[in-house]
């Protein structure tokens, strides 16, 4: 736990009366201060390329009134610069009254432990690791062109002061372990990427020599892709497997559904409240709390107890993820989804854990429904359009569909929706609901923020698949 | 206010000094002040206003061979002895690398040039709202207009780069930016489109009026979008993302995709890459630029270089650990290119439209589905048919999808550059991708 105002010359007390001084006009707003410490370490081409210690600190303090936001922040924890930025809240607002919303819901439960990762497991042990990555995947064979593994380690004490005292503090530990493998074959290159991560320390998912499995994975990926044939062109059926390939829910509906959007009407979503937007069986979660994953927290950024938010219930859309901003403007209760990426950033509605609930159908049942269609197993990334709904998100994994069989592999290709009408094309959800490994990041008006997703496998009606061959 | 090159100095020697007491043989180190003020506006009402104000401290020790780094926030001298300790035990047990080590000295910038990438003028955030009511009242006339957002933000940089072989340097730099979002709708359904400026000097901003007017009529024109059937045709790059070219070309020609051999242009120095008539410079030293710079982020002076003349590739971007690899000299882009564009071509707009029957011009792709390593591109996209030579109509719900190398080398331009961002392209056409839509 951060003692933030040690070694300055304000305390606590001097801290909260500025908070309270400054805010007393204003519908909302806190001052939170966040220590961040972070580690990077990469072997790349045979070498440790970098090792990499981050510290950081600061506090950004906001003040809401109305729907206008002021925003300052700084590095220098001092009397001086709080003066400064609460004179500079003051003046933005000036013209506007509003008042203190003292209600902050408490929580008892923590969904991870205070540890430190960066400093629960030794530098020499970290070296040796990626050095025996490197040399196993190696190992493998000339055809292992390069190997990249890294890890990416980190702590996070924040602490909110809302106005009258309130004091609200969380510590957040996050880690992540990934390794990437270019494999080269008769002259043709491909590459695998597979990691792992959460908020634990890295031993609770390196132990008995399970880093080989990540190791295993990439090396499987990439030399699926050697095999991979140009990727058709054109509007088929889709089924998507387990786990990461619910990213396709993170961008077709999940950014949709994020309340800033929808107060602004700026969403495709917007009057779709109480309304089917999916096929019946399909039930879609936001859940921050699920135990030491990526994308949970104790306490979002504004001090507000996560909570598993049902987003779709059976077809139908049933709640908007919301910071408090956003839910005091539209007359309903904060979701416990307000998050920034550090003192630097605003408060946006984020998502958390995006997750599909498992349905009744297998998988063969799916593949072997599909005339001619692409089975998708991994991906890269996606985006979203929010306003026009559209959205895309690149496979890099996959293989052809030919009259209810699996076929050859396919070159990568980005897959392209609609995501009002997507879930309405999902014609079958499957019954092995997976968790993603831990990797996700999503970014929003230029904030990155550790997330998780899940889904069972769910075959699509008809989706437009971007490949190459007509 | 933005601290002065003293200030810097100090902390930038303090760091230097400290590092070397404990063993340092080398030292790179980067101090970084800026502030920056931030007016946002959605539906003519104010929305958000932000200061920032930062600090940074990038610091790397090596012993002999052996590197490590530390990042850090806290300039104060006590956070800083802590840190420099932690990376100097860090780097005592960091495996030797032979490539690591400081530039040549004799690469060094000699040298600080004023290129006016500073503009002094404060714009207050009272004079930022009138600009942005402006913006916003120009992008609402239109009734199909159902929202609108625009912000304005001004930043000032000062920093210093210093190494332990005696190289120190630095400057002020300066941006003001001003962007606009307009969301159209009909029939329910709706687009959204964007303006954005950018400049070092306020003087040379764009008029406000100018920005929400584009914003406006670019997402009015968007409405009523029609999904395309599947085919090869022609596609055009509408100027905001035809610069996407280069940067494809910057990472595929990055030292160290090079090096590493996750390069679709590997061994294609001095091959024909790009059709003849094809060239593409990065020019460090434009007055005003918002890419230039006097030395790359290793303090290595930069010049201009011609990574494309005549179609044919010239030059990688080298930096000192990838060139030692490679065997080749810092052509001063640690950190990349500076201001990179394509020479201009030789048809006009309007005689690109008309040079065949039919094509599809792209205003905007999504996703990320550009791979390096294979040169394989498939993206989603939206923008219009055009047909003898005029925007028929809006397409959207689609991807287009090619490999780099073919791309490359069925390349048009046309002759509308203009120096807008630090990476700039004129319109472009590239002969038969293949379209995926119904």
């Amino acid at each position: 736990m951060s003692n933030f105002f040690k070694e300055t010359d304000v305390d606590t007390s001097q801290a909260e009366a500025i908070v309270t001084e400054t805010l007393k006009n204003c519908d909302d707003g806190e001052l939170y201060l966040e220590n961040h410490k972070s580690e990077s370490i990469v072997l790349d081409d045979n070498k440790i390329k970098s090792s990499t210690y981050n510290s950081d600190q600061g506090y950004g303090f906001r003040a809401v009134t109305g729907e206008v936001v002021a925003y300052s922040h700084s590095n220098d924890i001092s009397k001086e610069s709080l003066r400064k930025s609460s004179d500079n809240l003051k003046d933005t607002l000036k013209s506007k009254k509003g008042t203190y919303n003292h209600e902050i819901p408490k929580t008892n439960s923590k969904y991870y432990e205070n540890i430190n990762p960066i400093e629960s497991k030794t530098f020499d042990s970290k070296i040796d690791l990626l050095n025996s990555v490197n040399n196993y995947l190696r190992s493998k064979g000339s055809i292992v062109n390069q190997v990249t593994a890294n890890f990416l380690g980190e702590h996070k004490s924040i602490e909110i002061i809302r106005s009258d005292n309130q004091v609200l503090k969380d510590d957040r530990p996050l880690v992540r372990f990934n390794v990437s493998v270019v494999l080269e074959k008769d002259g043709k290159k491909e590459t695998g990427v597979y990691g792992v991560g959460g908020r634990q320390s890295y031993d609770d998912y390196l132990k008995d020599g399970s880093w080989k499995d990540v190791c295993d994975e990439a090396f499987r990926i990439a030399n699926v892709n050697l095999e991979s044939k140009p990727a058709p062109a054109g509007e088929m059926k889709v089924v998507l497997g387990p786990g990461w390939p619910a990213i396709l829910i993170h961008e077709a509906i999940g950014h949709g559904l994020e309340g800033d959007f929808n107060r602004k009407k700026t969403s495709a979503f917007h009057n779709l409240m109480g309304q089917q937007v999916a096929s019946e069986g399909v039930t879609i979660v936001d859940d921050g709390t699920l135990h030491q994953r990526r994308g949970s927290l104790t306490i979002d950024d504004e001090g507000t107890p996560t909570e598993n938010t049902v987003l779709i219930e059976n077809g139908i859309l049933k709640n908007y993820m919301q910071d408090r901003l956003n839910a005091r403007l539209m007359g309903t209760k904060s979701t416990g989804s307000g998050r920034r990426e550090s003192y630097k950033h605003v408060v946006l509605p984020r998502m958390r854990n995006t997750m599909m609930l498992s349905g009744k159908y297998s998988q063969d049942e799916m593949i072997s429904s599909v005339d001619k269609g692409i089975f998708a197993v991994s991906f890269g990334g996606g985006q979203v359009d929010i306003t026009s709904g559209k959205f895309v998100f690149n496979c890099t994994e996959a293989y052809e569909i030919n009259n209810g069989k699996i076929g050859s592999p396919i070159k990568g290709a980005t897959l392209i929706g609609d995501g009002p009408s997507i879930l309405k094309e999902v014609s079958l959800v499957g019954n092995d609901m997976k968790l993603d490994p831990g990797i996700g990041t999503c970014g929003k008006a230029g904030q990155g923020v550790p997330v998780g997703v899940a889904q069972p496998s769910i075959l699509i009606n008809k989706m437009t698949v971007g490949g190459t061959k007509l | 206010m933005i601290k002065d090159q003293e200030f810097l100095k100090d902390i930038a020697s303090f760091c230097i000094e400290n590092s070397k007491k404990l063993g340092a043989t080398d030292v790179g180190v980067k101090v970084i002040h800026s502030v920056s003020e931030n007016v946002s506006f959605r539906n003519k009402k104010l929305d958000e206003s932000n200061r920032a104000d930062s600090f940074a401290v990038n610091l790397t020790t090596y012993i002999e061979k052996k590197k490590s780094s530390i990042n850090s926030s806290d300039l104060s001298k006590s956070n800083l002895e802590k840190l420099i300790e932690r990376c100097i035990d860090a780097t005592k047990i960091t495996p030797s690398d032979e490539n690591n080590s400081l530039p040549d000295k004799d690469l060094m910038s000699k040298e600080i040039r004023d290129f006016n990438l500073y503009d002094e003028t404060h714009y207050p955030n009272n004079k930022k709202i009138e600009f942005l009511k402006k913006v916003e009242e120009t992008a609402s006339t239109d009734e199909k207009i159902v929202n609108t957002e625009a912000g304005f933000t001004e930043n000032k940089n000062n920093f210093i780069l210093a190494n332990s072989n005696g190289f120190l340097g630095g400057y002020k730099t300066s941006n003001f930016s001003s962007s606009c979002v307009a969301v159209s709708r009909i029939n329910g359904a709706m687009e959204r489109d964007y303006e954005f400026g950018s400049t070092r000097f306020l003087q040379d901003m764009m008029k406000p009026e100018e920005i929400g007017k584009i914003a406006a009529d670019k997402a009015i024109k968007k409405l009523g979008p029609k999904k395309i059937k599947s085919e090869k045709i022609g596609v055009i790059f509408d100027k905001r993302i035809s610069k996407g070219i280069l940067s494809t070309l910057a990472s595929a020609i990055n030292a160290s995709a090079i090096a590493r051999g996750t390069s679709f242009l590997k061994d294609q120095i001095n091959s024909e890459v790009f059709p003849n008539s094809i060239n593409i410079i990065d020019d460090p030293k434009i007055e005003k630029g918002l890419g230039s710079q006097n030395f790359d982020s290793e303090g290595v002076e930069t010049n201009s270089l011609k990574l494309v003349e005549n179609g044919i590739l010239k030059n990688y971007l080298i930096d000192t650990y990838y060139g030692k690899k490679l065997n080749l000299k810092s052509n001063g882009r640690s950190g990349g290119t500076t201001n990179l564009y394509f020479e201009n071509g030789t048809l006009s707009f309007k005689d690109l439209l008309n040079s065949e029957k039919k094509f599809l011009y792209i205003t905007e792709t999504i996703g990320h589905g550009g791979n390096i390593i294979t040169g394989d591109y498939s993206v989603g996209a939206s923008g219009f048919m055009v047909e003898d030579g005029e925007l028929t109509y809006p397409v959207s719900e689609i991807t287009i999808a090619g490999n780099f190398k073919e791309m490359f080398k069925n390349i048009t331009l046309a002759n509308d550059l203009e120096m807008k961002y630090s990476t700039n392209a004129p319109t472009l056409l590239i002969n038969q991708m293949t379209v995926a839509g119904k």
